[in-house]
């Protein structure tokens, strides 16, 4: 509810800073108004990219009573245009201005049954709430998918934590989680909350409604980075204005319309929200459909993408072995409000 | 025993409210299918049942543009639907229909409260829902109880909810409030023993070989018709923090025992008093009053009842006219009397439970 998700800006000092996995960095923040973040919470705060300030969210992995102590952990996005090669960049001592925690994904106490799925750096959500359903003595499992074990943050001290609640499942020792069998374990009574990649968000959200489980029980938080192709420039035109703009590889499509001059609307950025929703008048390629606000029939149809998140790629087919960069930019022609 | 830490003397005189406690939102009938609002500890409620009969407490503003949910309808098995554009949430407060798109925005959620229906009322707990144990529930056994019998009623009291408590846990003043029913001159006189552990203040009262006042004379009657002569009173007050109060009340024969334990003589009571702070400046005042004896008698249940209507009426409007005296004189303080140390204590426990959870104001 918005009232519990004022922005109250606050300076923080950075106390502790160290790589805990490949490529991330735990960062431990003193904030100046302490107030305690729930599980799901996340707060967000002013990086600098190349001299300008820019906002990003990071969720908060663990708070002490007092909320004194706030600790975040942040992966270097591959593509990255700075955010998180900001956030490496800091040291104890340094100041930064956050928010207050931010609650968008909040856990609720009381379900029968819980399972808690954690892919990647999305383990950063999840931690938290897997704390309070052990201190509540929940019924839950936690299962932590990744690459390798050097990749997956906070590995030991779960599996010390959580012991055969926790499951663990790793792509290069071939004990990759398998969606239908996770799913297939819950039950009406059980939530299941998750962040992740948008793959595996949707190959789960697809296995949930096909079960005929509870939909609102699917419970999940996007990060909004992350897509079905990996990022390709694209060219965008909007015919009416007369805006002919190439969107960078690390930039997403309402970044450079902005940067076009074009006067967009938009509320969450992160796919969730609809409200940058643009009209595909021709395309060029398929379209990496990055949101969760088009049901998948609306996907398909095309005629419409939220451009916060989503992008052009060149691939005939939609299929993603057909993608071929060499080929040329991918070329979307829209319409805008 | 670990050292505690006393507080100043000085007396807030608009006390804040713990939210880690249960608070009571409603009497069980008023909780229906048909939703209401009511607030509570300052955050507004829609509270309604579900198709099962279980009671939801969920916040009463849309999670899109905050329009009362408490003007909207319950639907299907548990769910309730926003007057204003149709979004639905189920009793987790999550959204599980939103009309105009195909799908279920992610963050659309109310905040849905820890609710518990016990001895006829329906607690809601705002703060820490991990914290939400039902056995912190206050006993107030004798509302439900088949060993007792009789009826209540909510007063909309327009004062900070610390001045009730303080007007219960002091009944001297019912000399000079209710002298028509309840008041007599030995309740100033007769002296008073105060203990407390870490939750709960008691404060004893007994007033030996005295005249029943006109109230427990017609109780007295009831129970022993054509009643005449002396009799030992008792008032037991007993707070659970942090805002429940019942009062153990009654004459027995004097002489007969009652102070010793032996009540068969007599006639005992339980006024029973539970307060929501509704805002700052207002509470909801839920009272029962229960008795131990001819249980069988509506008559007499509506009688006390109205009886007890009469006499809270008059604490009432005294309590309105306190709240607005200390408001129109802002620059004056509370002072402390020896009779004061009950709703002290009160104060003193309610003050730690503010303090553990981070939200004490220190006084001006
Ligand atoms: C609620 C929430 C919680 C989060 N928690 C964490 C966390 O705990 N740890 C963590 O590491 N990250 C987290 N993130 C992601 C984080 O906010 C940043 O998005 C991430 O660090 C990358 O930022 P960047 O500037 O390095 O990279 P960039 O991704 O370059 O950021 C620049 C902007 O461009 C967009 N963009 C860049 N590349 C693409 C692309 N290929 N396709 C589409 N858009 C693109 C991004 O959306 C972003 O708005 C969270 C995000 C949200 C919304
Ligand atoms: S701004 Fe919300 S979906 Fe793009
Ligand atoms: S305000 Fe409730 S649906 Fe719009
Ligand atoms: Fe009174």
């Amino acid at each position: 509810m918005a009232a519990t998700n004022v922005e109250v800006w606050q300076q923080a000092t950075v106390v502790e800073a160290r790589a805990i996995a490949t490529d991330i960095q735990r960062i431990v923040l003193e904030p100046a108004l302490p107030r305690q973040a729930e599980p799901g919470s996340h707060v967000d705060l002013k990086v600098m990219i190349d001299g300008e300030q820019d906002k990003r969210s990071y969720s908060v992995v663990e708070s002490s009573e007092d909320g004194k102590r706030l600790v975040i952990s942040v992966m270097k996005a591959p593509q990255s245009r700075g955010g998180s090669l900001f956030m490496h960049t800091l040291k104890p001592g340094d100041t930064l201005e956050i928010t207050r925690p931010l609650q968008n994904f909040p856990l609720r106490v009381g379900a029968g049954r819980y399972i808690l799925l954690a892919g990647g750096i999305g383990i950063t959500a999840m931690v938290n709430m897997g704390r309070v359903l052990k201190n509540l003595k929940a019924n839950y499992t936690f299962v932590y998918a990744g690459r390798n074990r050097a990749a997956m943050a906070y590995l030991p001290e779960l599996q010390e934590l959580h012991g055969e609640n926790l499951v663990v499942h790793v792509d290069d020792e071939g004990t990759s989680l398998k969606v239908d069998e996770l799913v297939a374990s819950a039950d009406l009574d059980t939530e299941l909350y998750m962040c992740g990649p948008i793959r595996l968000m949707d190959v789960v959200r697809r296995a949930w409604t096909e079960r005929e489980l509870n939909l609102p029980n699917l419970r999940y938080e996007t990060f909004g980075n992350s897509g079905w192709y990996d990022p390709e420039e694209f060219i965008v035109r909007i015919p009416r204005l007369g805006v002919e703009t190439k969107v960078g590889q690390g930039r997403s499509m309402l970044e450079t319309l902005e940067d076009a001059g074009v006067d967009m609307m938009f509320d969450c950025r992160k796919g969730e929200c609809g409200l940058c929703e643009v009209r595909i008048l021709e395309l060029d390629g398929a379209v990496d459909h990055r949101d969760v606000f088009y049901s998948e029939r609306q996907q398909h149809a095309a005629a419409k993408m939220c451009c916060c998140v989503s992008r052009a790629v060149t691939s005939k087919t939609g299929a993603k072995a057909d993608a071929d960069p060499h080929r040329g930019p991918a070329v979307v022609t829209i319409e805008v409000s | 025993m670990t050292a505690v830490q006393s507080t100043s003397s000085t007396t807030n005189k608009v006390l804040g409210h713990p939210l880690n406690a249960w608070y009571v939102a409603g009497w069980d009938h008023e909780v229906t299918r048909k939703p209401m609002s009511r607030r509570v500890a300052n955050r507004p409620l829609a509270l309604y049942r579900t198709e099962d009969g279980k009671a939801v407490a969920l916040a009463d503003a849309c999670w899109h543009r905050l329009a009362p949910l408490s003007m909207g309808k319950t639907m299907g098995k548990d769910g309730i639907q926003c007057p204003y554009h149709g979004i639905v949430y189920n009793s987790a407060g999550r959204c599980v229909s939103m009309p105009a798109q195909e799908t279920i925005n992610p963050s659309a959620t109310v905040p849905s409260f820890p609710v518990v229906e016990r001895y006829r009322y329906v607690w809601v707990w705002l703060g820490d829902p991990t914290k939400a144990d039902p056995d912190l529930v206050p006993d107030m056994h004798q509302v439900s109880s088949e060993e007792w019998a009789g009826d209540g009623e909510t007063i909309h009291a327009d004062c900070n909810y610390q001045l009730v408590l303080d007007n219960l846990m002091d009944l001297t003043h019912e000399e000079f409030v209710h002298s028509s029913s309840i008041g007599q001159e030995e309740l100033s006189e007769s002296d008073f023993v105060v203990t407390h552990d870490g939750s709960t203040v008691t404060v004893s009262r007994w007033m030996h070989n005295i005249d029943a006042p006109p109230f427990w004379l017609k109780n007295m009657r009831d129970k022993f018709p054509g009643f005449e002569g002396k009799v030992d009173r008792w008032q037991i007050i007993t707070f659970q923090a942090p805002s429940t109060i019942n009062i153990d009340v009654g004459v027995a024969k004097a002489g007969t025992g009652a102070p010793e334990g032996d009540r068969s003589q007599g006639v005992n009571g339980f006024v029973m008093n539970t307060i929501t702070p509704e805002t700052d400046r207002s509470c909801h005042y839920f009272w029962a009053f229960m008795r131990n004896y001819r249980l069988e008698s509506q008559l007499i249940t509506t009688q006390l009842r109205n009886g007890v209507h009469g006499v809270f009426g008059e604490d009432e409007e005294m309590l309105k006219a306190q709240q607005a005296a200390i408001d129109a004189n802002p620059d004056y303080e509370f002072y402390n009397l020896n009779i004061d140390a009950g709703g002290m204590w009160v104060r003193r426990l309610i003050e730690r439970m503010l303090e553990a959870e981070g939200r004490l104001v220190p006084t001006a």
